[in-house]
């Protein structure tokens, strides 16, 4: 038995025998759901293998590494706090950090508004049955044909929670840190639960981040529920090492009139994942994706996303751009949904890749399904080089042929980064990649492991 | 006005599709079913060399071993491989003269408007019409000849130029490539042969009917075209076939040979029955096509109408071999009633400054859906490749479906690839500004639909363009969702 078959074997005897560790200390709405999810990771062939929401990714030699998997809550030895440091200055945020998947037990308490729950997810699961049987497993459907995600349901544990009640405006950014931090290589699973009511308002900011030089391989699954009239401000900012891979989905349910906006800034990682699945349940909902991926060595990033118009006059828009260099890979997959009756739907959807040398491979698959006559979609993708005038015109000014290039990348990119609304973070986020098109740095700007990969 | 509208869409989705009826002409037909011994039949009954059978043999174990694809954005039912006849020829002999053809086959043609009658090609277009499986008749042939274009049927090919056949036979679509491919290469019947030697502009278009006739007969045709350096050939291809409750099955492939320079143009008018209002009956159009840009500078154009068949599982490639070679892929495809379409076109680029150039547009009205389906690969060898496609849909109606998806795969830093896409109706206000100035809201659908079209249209040659302006009229006049 080799490849596909030994992993996904592997993981019937993890399941088989991790199970009472993966149940203790969570509620009986998520236990519920492992069996079925399990089943269906099986009966959808195990881990993803030429099928088309993964043709361009090979997950094989992602999972075929010997990882460890941490089926309980283990204390660090040295104060996490302490290693990690956000390198954005002046961002006043709430800050919560995770470790291996894992909500950190010396987070300290938000000063958050009256009724707002930011805790660990298997709290919360004990805590609050009723929410949590409105909303787990719900908005990760059962249509989703993607393996990863069900392995997530049936084998999560931890991560981190958030309820904002009806009408509360979170004035401070929430900051989630996901670090990674091990002895040897480790595969972990996440599930964080981000739900706002009617009317409330967050800004959430998420870093991915490892502190050791092992492989890691994170299985994260976020599902948000965007509550009629409330507004939520999603911002990823990636940076790990080579060897560390992600497979990162967000479900987010839009009520009406709700406004649900990301950024996905992928600045390092060796093979990143990002699905995207937002459903537009109810008349009025908006969402914008957006993304920017400054690839070089090996990195791959694969960006999915599927937005589903279920009701009519709702608005989507999405842009990806990216900047490959070296032999880098990045794929591009989104798919604009209108159903039947879904009229007056406006969707815009585009991919911009700068190829930077002839061993970095670019797949772009921007797709539309619609099935609804009155509305206004339209996609477009290009893969190219340079502006060849802009360059001239910069030139004909005395500007050099590098510092030339690197305006019109950094512009590039910026196009992107300017949709950042925190300012700290924008500003930060255009001096990184400022960095990156630069060769200044090329790793995890805080990662205190000064690794070779 | 929406029930004026709704009116003018029932009146035109009502159109029957005109070219349903039916030749009593004598058919020697073999046995439903497919095995090996079928084969064999197949290959004796049309007195092929020993290297032809082998190669459908082998076709037909790869066949054996792949499975259906079910990857399309299509809904096909079971298809019972085995209820199927594999061979059907009209039973008189092909006949030297004209004026011998069985008088209910040249019926047929009258009634396609075919000009199979010399008299009536001054137009000047060379025709080899196919009904069911056989070649019936191909016109213009000495005049051809004497410039040294070989323009006949694919038996015919086999039995005069067998040199050349084994030469390119399953040199563009391998007899593996895909499961309608191997199908067809173990059980094709006929189809047409082009070659046009180096230098030689062919003086005229040529062109291929294909008729489906008999029932429960699968029509699997095989079209080769070589074009030699610097040569030059415009191929025309129309398709009908009787009206029937049951789905008829036709599995094509076409391959295209284009050398240094030379330049092919390939149009096709796809008009097969596409089933009742009901969406019953049909014919499931599967066809492989593809074309290789062998040299330096070589030029492809695919021209394509496509109005017809129940299911429509179709992509014209290119493969671009050559430097500086450039291949542009046209097309329009409808769908009405329970049509469903999945369609598109390849560009693969290998060698160095290819171009391509798609532009395709679907329009969707009833419960059909359609779909664009392309791929645009520049390999890493590849440098300046430059591609630009454009996917419009235009729906008409609320209950039809249109999808689009296009992959790109890029490889090399020097490339330029754009893809744009997008999907609409058509306007209110556009309606009203003719509504406005005197044109009825038929004629201003018509015209706005002309003027969607007319990208393609204009690509098309001259007769073709005319038919298939009448084609989209019938299907979709007036139409306003």
């Amino acid at each position: 038995m080799t490849g596909i078959d030994k992993i996904n074997n592997d993981f019937v005897s993890l399941f088989r025998e991790g199970r009472s560790w993966m149940e203790a200390g969570c509620g009986p709405e998520v236990n519920a759901f492992r069996e079925d999810a399990f089943s269906k990771f099986l009966a959808l062939g195990g881990i993803p293998f030429k099928t088309e929401d993964y043709l361009y990714m090979d997950l094989l030699p992602v999972f075929g590494k010997d990882y460890k998997v941490v089926l309980k809550y283990i204390p660090q030895d040295v104060n996490v706090k302490e290693v990690f440091r956000c390198a954005v200055p002046e961002l006043a945020t709430d800050l919560l950090l995770t470790v291996n998947g894992w909500y950190f037990k010396e987070n300290e308490k938000a000063d958050v508004p009256e009724g707002v729950v930011i805790c660990s997810f298997q709290e919360a699961s004990l805590k609050y049955p009723e929410l949590f049987a409105a909303h787990y497993n719900q908005y990760a459907p059962a249509a989703v044909k993607d393996g990863l995600v069900s392995l997530n349901t049936a084998f999560a544990q931890d991560g981190v929670f958030v309820y904002i009640p009806e009408g509360v405006n979170l004035k401070r950014p929430l900051q989630i840190v996901n670090l990674l931090r091990a002895k040897a290589d480790l595969m972990a699973y996440q599930r964080n639960m981000i739900i706002l009511e009617k009317g409330a308002e967050a800004t959430l900011l998420v870093c991915d981040h490892t502190l050791s030089e092992n492989y890691f391989l994170m299985n994260n699954v976020t599902e948000i529920y965007v509550g009629e009239g409330a507004h939520l401000d999603y911002y990823q900012v990636q940076n790990q090492h080579l060897g560390a891979s992600q497979i990162n989905s967000l479900f987010v349910s839009e009520q009406r009139n709700a406004v649900f906006e990301s950024n996905m800034v992928t600045l390092y990682g060796g093979m990143i994942r990002n699905n995207q699945y937002v459903a537009l349940n109810e008349e009025g909902g908006e969402c914008h994706l957006y993304g920017i991926y400054i690839l070089d060595k090996s990195q791959k990033v694969d960006n999915f996303s599927y937005i589903d118009h279920i009701a009519p006059h709702c608005t989507s828009n999405e842009h990806f751009k990216g900047v490959l260099d070296d032999s880098s890979l990045a794929n591009f997959s989104g798919c604009i949904r209108v159903e039947p009756d879904a009229q007056k739907t406006e969707a815009y959807q585009a991919n911009n890749n700068l190829l930077l040398t002839d061993s970095a491979r670019v797949n772009a698959k921007p797709q539309l399904i619609i099935d609804a006559d009155d509305v206004k979609c339209s996609h477009g993708a290009t893969v190219g080089q340079i502006d060849e005038e802009a360059m001239f015109y910069l030139r004909s000014r005395g500007i050099s042929l590098a510092e030339a290039r690197m305006m019109m990348m950094f512009g590039f990119a910026h196009d992107i980064v300017q949709r950042v609304k925190l300012e700290p973070l924008r500003v930060k986020i255009d001096d990184l990649i400022d960095k990156r098109l630069r060769g200044e740095f090329s790793k995890c700007h805080n990662c205190l492991m000064q690794c070779k990969k | 006005m929406a029930k004026e509208q709704d009116n003018i869409l029932q009146e035109v989705t009502a159109s029957e599709y005109k070219y349903g009826f039916v030749t009593d002409v004598e058919t020697d037909t073999i046995g439903k079913g497919l095995n090996e011994d079928v084969i064999r039949t197949i290959s004796a009954k049309k007195e092929e060399p020993e290297w032809l059978l082998e190669f459908r043999l082998k076709a037909y174990r790869k066949w054996l071993i792949m499975k259906m694809p079910r990857w399309a954005q299509l809904n096909i039912p079971e298809i019972d491989y085995q209820d199927i006849i594999y061979y059907a020829a009209p039973k008189q002999e092909v006949k030297k003269e004209w004026e011998d053809v069985d008088p209910e086959l040249k019926a047929t043609f009258d009634k396609l408007g075919i000009p199979l009658n010399e008299q009536k090609t001054l137009a000047g277009v060379a025709v080899d019409a196919v009904m069911d499986s056989i070649s019936v008749k191909t016109t213009f042939k000495e005049t051809l000849a004497e410039r040294g274009v070989i323009f006949c049927s694919f038996s015919e090919a086999v039995k005069n130029h067998p040199d050349l056949v084994k030469k390119y036979l399953g040199t563009v679509v391998p007899y593996g490539d895909n499961f309608f491919a191997a199908l067809n290469s173990a059980v094709f019947s006929d189809g047409s042969f082009v070659y046009i030697p180096k230098g030689v502009r062919c003086p005229m278009e040529l062109s291929t009917y294909f008729r489906i006739n008999a029932a429960k007969t699968g029509q699997f045709e095989r079209t080769l075209i070589v074009a030699e350096e610097e040569a030059y050939v415009s191929y025309l291809e129309g398709c009908t076939a009787p009206m029937r409750d049951e789905n008829q099955l036709h599995a094509a492939i076409v391959e295209i040979v284009v050398e240094k320079n030379a330049e092919v143009k390939y149009s096709t008018v796809q008009n097969w029955y596409p089933g009742n209002k009901e969406g019953k009956g049909g014919i499931y159009n599967f066809v492989t096509k593809r074309g290789l840009c062998r040299g330096e500078n070589a030029r492809l154009i695919w021209a394509q109408v496509e109005t017809g068949s129940a299911i429509t599982w179709k992509y014209p490639s290119t493969i671009l071999k050559g430097d500086g070679s450039v291949s542009e892929f046209y097309s329009v495809a409808v769908t009405n009633n329970y049509q469903q379409a999945d369609t598109g076109t390849k560009m693969i680029h290998i060698g160095n400054n290819t171009r391509s150039r798609i532009v395709s547009k679907g329009i969707s009205a009833g419960y059909s859906s359609n779909a664009y389906r392309g791929k645009v690969k520049v390999v890493k060898t590849c440098k300046n490749a430059r591609n630009y496609s454009q996917c419009d849909s235009l729906l008409l109606g609320d209950k039809c479906g249109a999808h689009t998806f296009p992959y790109l795969e890029i490889e090399n830093s020097t490339a330029q690839v754009e893809h744009e896409a997008t999907t609409s109706k058509i306007g209110e206000d556009q309606i009203f500004y003719c509504n406005q100035r005197g044109i009825s809201t038929e004629d201003a659908v018509g015209l706005i639909i002309k003027g969607y079209a007319g990208d393609v249209i204009n690509k098309m040659p001259m007769e073709f363009a005319v038919e298939a302006q009448k084609l989209l009229q019938i299907s979709l006049e007036g139409s306003v969702g």
